[in-house]
């Protein structure tokens, strides 16, 4: 196996286009490393981002955020003007492994390793985050919504690498949250997870809402029937059970020993409720 | 592919040879002598490999040895002050946090960073940071007091100083 650490953006394209056979890239590498342990995957080449400057910084953009593609999780929840503006976003990201695997893993690794349950997917999802992607023909965005295609599967094409993903400027009055379900209470794969982000208008009414479920489908998804069920409304009780309708109507789950598609299911929908609620509060919102 | 490492080890520079496919944790410990640094599961599950690096609680078993070049890495051996031990090594004697001892340099390094971030942490608050740490003996109550205790001890001494 060949490792390379490039350190530019350039570079690193370059050695994906000059790398012979099969080439794997390194941020956090707590997916990676794995997987090389367990022997599902033997590169001959692994290119390592994380010497990249601008791929390891938290940068304001755009009045949103700039997350670079090898900053760690931990970093993320040390920051305190992104945990600001986007707690959901950031308590997704702290929800993944231990603080040991944290201080390694990477939101930008999350969504690239595409498993259905990833914890940070469906907040960058709620929070209509876009992937900053960089290859041989430029750069490229894409809505991290539209980015996985299946389980282990996701829209970039051969050479190509996520440089960062941006979350959006938010406006005043807003809130996100991200909720899952795990039998236990640490170190565990979400069952079914649900995230929200809304913003309120006058009197507390929400004007703009994104929904998204994870765990429940073969990719996270954006559920707008759900986020529809919100707006308008101060979270009443007639628009909360509205809400756990879409919710529960976008599941197609599988159905194993974690969870029967019955279970995931109801929990979906009693998860996306809670996690409205808690949004709500966050943006400011008197329940 | 052969590669040579230069690093920093508990403030001591070190250099290594190692195939590039090879971990943090074999290098530590095969190429650099620092048997301290445990492997458990070798997946990032048990965290007994635990170690700092650029500042950072990680698993080595998560990292090449190649990613350590110009990096500065902590293990337990850089713990202690010579022979006086440090106040969490001394609290985990004095309440029996250890039986078999595979897993404790692990919860050292991982407790030494919780209360470098949190010196006074709740009891819910260790047992969160020390979530990713396995120890198959104590039942981890005397490990949570243990770091109690250090916490009580080290926050009495930085009062003084």
């Amino acid at each position: 196996m060949q490792y390379i650490a490039p350190e530019k953006i350039s570079d690193a394209v370059e050695a994906l286009s000059q790398a012979k056979g099969s080439v794997h890239l390194l941020a956090g590498g707590s997916d990676l490393l794995v997987r090389m342990k367990g022997g599902f995957i033997e590169p001959d080449v692994v290119v390592d981002v994380k010497r990249i400057k601008s791929m390891g910084k938290i940068k304001k953009a755009g009045g949103g955020f700039s997350v670079g593609g090898a900053v760690s999780c931990a970093e993320m929840g040390d920051n305190d003007a992104l945990k600001k503006a986007w707690p959901g976003v950031v308590e997704a990201a702290q929800l993944i492994g231990s603080d040991q695997i944290q201080g390694r893993c990477t939101v930008v690794g999350n969504m690239c390793n595409a498993s259905p349950a990833a914890d940070s997917v469906p907040a960058l999802i709620a929070a209509d985050a876009q992937a900053v992607i960089q290859g041989p023909k430029g750069e490229r965005r894409i809505s991290v919504a539209k980015f996985a295609k299946g389980p282990g599967q996701t829209s970039l094409k051969a050479k190509e690498l996520v440089e960062a993903v941006e979350l959006p400027k938010r406006p005043a009055k807003s809130g996100d949250a991200y909720l899952r379900f795990i039998p236990r209470t640490e170190m565990d794969i979400a069952v079914v997870s649900a995230a929200v982000s809304l913003t309120l208008g006058a009197k507390g009414v929400v004007r703009e809402a994104r929904v998204a479920l994870g765990a429940v489908a073969p990719t996270a998804k954006l559920v707008p029937a759900a986020a529809k069920a919100l707006i308008g409304s101060k979270l009443d009780d007639a628009a909360l059970e509205k809400l756990a309708a879409a919710c529960a109507a976008a599941c197609a789950p599988i159905d194993d020993k974690r969870g029967t598609i019955k279970f995931r299911t109801r929990v979906a929908s009693v998860l996306g409720r809670r996690a409205a609620l808690i949004a709500y509060e966050r943006a400011g919102g008197k329940l | 592919m052969s590669m040579l490492v230069s690093t920093t080890v508990n403030g001591d520079s070190m250099e290594f040879v190692c195939d590039a496919s090879e971990t943090l944790l074999d290098s530590l410990r095969d190429r650099m002598g620092m048997t301290g640094v445990k492997e458990g599961c070798g997946t990032g599950d048990c965290g007994a490999c635990s170690i700092m690096l650029d500042g950072a609680l990680v698993c080595s078993c998560l990292v090449l040895g190649a990613e350590a070049e110009g990096r500065e890495i902590e293990t337990v051996e850089g713990m202690s002050d010579g022979s006086k031990l440090h106040p969490l090594q001394q609290k985990f004697l004095e309440h029996a946090a250890l039986q078999c001892g595979i897993c404790t340099p692990g919860f050292l390094i991982a407790a030494k960073a919780l209360l470098e971030k949190n010196p006074d942490p709740t009891e819910t608050e260790i047992r969160y940071a020390l979530a990713g740490n396995l120890c198959r003996c104590t039942g981890y109550d005397k490990i949570v007091r243990a770091v109690q205790d250090a916490a009580k001890v080290m926050n009495k001494k930085g009062k003084k100083a």
